[in-house]
């Protein structure tokens, strides 16, 4: 029974952050069509961002959670000025080069730079294992953290996407982009918040990353990077509830099959399931079914 | 000898019902006409024609080499069905030449597979030499031999138009369904088209459905013409009989309008 | 077979004769060092690799991310063939042929419904399931991969090869199959209403593709001693798309001189380790902005005239 209750929490905290990362992919593939590889290695300088304000600033856990979150914001808003905007009208192949060429920059540029060894976060959360309410499960109350943190940004993420005029903006713009110009929408500062949002969530994830497992290095964003994409698939890419579900539907089921002991397989588990999602309900378990017209 | 029974036709999307109750004959060796205002159904009725949608309810069946019916129909099997079919906004292989697009239409027609492609064994030159032959005579019918190596994106929107019937003729068939072939064109290349319309019917002896707004084609060319609205089908008959129905009127121009007419 | 022997063809075969002595020669007088050849290896293979890629995504319009997946399968069957069973080259490079084939098979069929974006996915997916499988499967080496597979990949294999790719998918793209996949790419549902069977062609370019990138692989085991599966991972995929892209999306010629002028710059770049796919990063995002297959249509132009 206690197991049954750690893996649950295991996996819903892992699920939140995927969820946290998908969230920003799903947002901009909403808005532009585009699938931003580089979205993993903004969390990774994310990452990297809490490491040294932490660790050489001193800064305490929230004030350097809040600090990467504005800088990753700022650095999705320049990448999508600079790399992005100019390729806009181009082909689907050509966008997606790009953002791969973006997403080797980050890694690679990062490297040379910090080199590519891991190194180890500070502790700036508390790390008391605790009961859970007697049931005799042992968790890291660190979970509890990442899980209460991750909440709250996504019901301000949804304040922000139901409540404010420039929520309505990305949502009016991800339904049809010509429609929302007419209407007045500034379309290139609406792009331009998407991508802060989303890549804020993203350098959250990165320090949520960093302080629970502990170790970054230039290369950490690629694989949770492409497993969060696999949940906003899973989910239906473009929908911000599916992110959520997604992440926390992947975070889950890679956590049982780890607790199986399947954990070497793990990750080809999460790409199978993206396959048979795709076969069977391609715009995802909440999308909805487009339909071309003749 | 009706080629074509319609019968109970239905289609919903959902709760939007396309096309309603829809009982049509077309005979052989006719030209028909499917008119209506915009969102009638009448391409809904062509897809369902074409096995691109399949009916809600209701029956089709085509009289060619023994009976076709709505369950064998699917878009890939038309050609080899005898049915081809043009489009409302022109689905031209706009990359290809103006002779692959033909050539494209002739495809049902070639079977001489991947082996005999890579090798190039003699059943190669043979159906492929065969094949240019058939869409040379098309292009040269059809006045575009001499834009036979053009990409097809850079004809004009009329000439386009003709490559699209072109293609749809390469495949043989015995029922030609053209969905709007005069959107677009000015009066002049109506009047062409109108032409070529008859003497393509008469010279391969053709079955053709088509649905118009240009109501100088559908009068000139049709035997019969069918009216939808709002997925019904509500008058049928001779150009003639057409031009006076007041249900007909009525539909265009909205009830009102007629009453004051009269 | 009259019709084979034309003035262009004979043409073509001596050219390709030359080029094949030609380089025989160097490498006989030792003009060609190993090292050299190594090289050409290494270019020669992702001419394949670009040339089967294309006849999926350039002409048929299928996005595909997990090429590299299918080399992987190609090189493991090779390197197994030869190294662990012992058996001759050429079953080597039929068993990746195969296997390989086979791969394309099950992946071209479960994703048809796929489109565009999607099926890129998909694609991606089947890649790193390929490659996550081969990590942990202990009779292959696992993550240490497989060793000491005999160096057979000579010259002739080498550009036999290639010519044989070459040849097999032209012709097949000037045949009526050929026109059937490009329809595909134009407008799937004209192309379907005409009469062309779209599932059975887009498994069948997944399939070809698919077998060529496994010869591919067996030309790469067979010569570079020892594979893992990280060396054919998504990056692999993306290289090779890069190249296909670059040279032209549906341009056979486009894909032999990119892969040639890719490679060159990806060699030129090994001095410098550090910032190697900094570098590479940079010259693919100027690419994708400035276009240079406006650059490369010119070479190509001429490069018909001679051929």
């Amino acid at each position: 029974m206690e197991q049954i209750i750690q893996q649950l929490i295991n996996g819903v905290s892992l699920g939140s952050i995927y969820a946290l990362i998908a969230l920003g992919y799903t947002m901009v593939y909403g808005i532009i069509n585009l699938i931003n590889f580089a979205h993993g290695d903004v969390l990774m300088i994310g990452a990297y961002i809490g490491f040294a304000l932490t660790g050489i600033f001193g800064f305490s856990f929230f004030p350097a959670l809040i600090t990467s979150m504005v800088a990753c914001g700022i650095l999705g808003m320049v990448i999508e000025k600079v790399a992005y905007k100019p390729l806009r009208g181009a082909s689907r192949i050509s966008n997606l080069i790009t953002a791969i060429a973006v997403s080797l920059f980050l890694q690679y540029g990062m490297m040379y730079f910090v080199g590519p060894e891991s190194r180890t976060y500070k502790e700036v959360l508390p790390s008391s294992q605790i009961n859970v309410m007697g049931t005799g499960a042992v968790i890291d109350i660190k979970s509890f953290y990442i899980i209460g943190i991750t909440v709250m940004l996504m019901i301000i993420l949804m304040y922000i996407t139901n409540r404010t005029k420039i929520g309505k903006s990305m949502r009016a713009l991800s339904q049809d982009k010509d429609a929302a110009e007419l209407m007045g929408i500034n379309v290139n500062k609406t792009i331009s918040y998407t991508f802060f949002i989303g890549s804020a969530l993203a350098g959250a994830a990165g320090v949520l990353i960093g302080v629970y497992y502990s170790t970054l290095n230039p290369l950490m964003g690629a694989t949770p990077g492409l497993k969060a994409f696999v949940s906003a698939v899973i989910g239906g890419i473009g929908i911000i509830p599916g992110a959520v579900f997604g992440g926390f539907f992947l975070g889950l089921i890679e956590t049982l099959v780890s607790s199986i002991g399947g954990s070497l397989y793990k990750d080809a588990v999460a790409f199978l399931i993206l396959i048979l999602v795709l076969l069977i309900k391609p715009t995802g378990l909440m999308g909805y079914k487009e339909q071309e017209k003749v | 000898m009706a080629l074509l029974n319609v019968t109970k036709l239905t289609k919903n999307f959902g709760g939007v019902k396309a096309v309603t109750d829809v009982d049509l004959e077309v005979e052989e060796n006719t030209i028909t006409g499917i008119i209506g205002p915009n969102g009638a159904g009448k391409t809904t009725f062509f897809n369902l024609l074409t096995g691109i949608y399949k009916p809600s309810s209701g029956d089709i069946i085509y009289h060619i080499n023994g009976d076709v019916t709505s369950r064998m129909l699917r878009p890939q099997k038309m050609t080899k069905y005898g049915i081809a079919r043009t489009f409302q906004n022109i689905r031209l292989f706009k990359e290809m030449t103006v002779t692959d697009n033909v050539l494209l239409g002739y495809h049902c027609n070639l079977s001489y597979g991947v082996f005999p492609s890579v090798l190039r064994l003699p059943s190669y030159f043979r159906e492929e030499k065969k094949a240019m032959e058939k869409a040379h005579e098309l292009l040269k019918i059809f006045h575009l031999y001499d834009k036979r190596d053009e990409k097809a994106k850079n004809l004009s929107y009329g000439d386009q138009r003709k490559v699209e019937i072109a293609r749809a003729m390469a495949a043989d068939p015995k029922i030609l369904l053209l969905d709007e072939p005069a959107a677009g064109m000015n009066p002049n290349e109506t009047k062409e088209l109108t032409k070529l319309i008859k003497w393509v019917q008469e010279e391969f002896q053709l079955t053709i459905i088509l649905i118009e707004h240009d109501m100088s084609l559908v009068m000139k060319l049709c035997d019969k013409i069918f009216v939808f609205d709002y997925g019904h089908l509500i008058a049928e008959g001779d150009p003639e009989s057409i031009q006076c129905n007041e249900q007909v009127l009525k539909a265009y121009l909205g009830g009102d309008y007629v009453a004051e007419a009269k | 077979m009259k019709e084979l022997i034309s003035r262009n063809n004979i043409i073509k075969s001596v050219m390709v004769l030359a080029v094949y002595l030609l380089v025989y020669l160097m490498m006989c007088t030792g003009i060609i060092d190993s090292y050299i050849f190594l090289n050409i290896v290494s270019i020669g293979i992702n001419i394949i690799l670009a040339v089967s890629l294309n006849l999926i995504t350039g002409f048929t319009g299928q996005l595909s991310l997990g090429h590299a997946a299918f080399m992987s399968i190609g090189a493991y069957a090779s390197g197994i063939l030869t190294a662990k069973l012992g058996l001759p080259f050429i079953v080597g490079i039929l068993g990746a042929a195969l296997a390989a084939a086979l791969a394309g098979i099950l992946i071209g069929v479960p994703t048809l419904r796929l489109k565009g974006d999607y099926l890129a996915i998909a694609t991606l997916g089947f890649g790193e399931i390929i490659r996550i499988v081969g990590l942990n499967w202990k009779y292959i080496g696992g993550a240490m991969g497989l060793n000491d597979i005999p160096r057979y990949t000579n010259w002739t294999w080498l550009f036999g090869i290639i010519v044989l790719t070459v040849v097999v998918i032209s012709n097949f793209l000037s045949s009526y199959n050929g026109r059937a996949v490009i329809s595909i790419k134009e407008d799937e549902i004209a192309s379907t209403s005409m009469g062309v069977n779209t599932n059975y062609y887009k498994v069948l370019v997944f399939t070809i593709g698919a077998l060529f990138a496994g010869i591919a692989g067996a030309l790469y085991a067979n010569y570079f001693y020892f594979i893992r599966p990280d060396s054919f991972g998504f990056m692999k995929s993306v290289d090779i798309l890069v190249i296909v892209v670059l040279g032209g999306l549906g341009s056979i010629r486009g894909s032999i001189l990119s892969a040639i002028a890719l490679s060159l710059v990806s060699l030129s770049l090994q001095g410098i380790p550090e910032l190697r796919m900094v570098i590479y990063a940079v010259i693919l995002f100027i690419m994708m902005v400035y276009k240079p297959q406006r650059i490369l249509e010119p070479i190509r132009k001429l490069v018909k005239k001679e051929a």
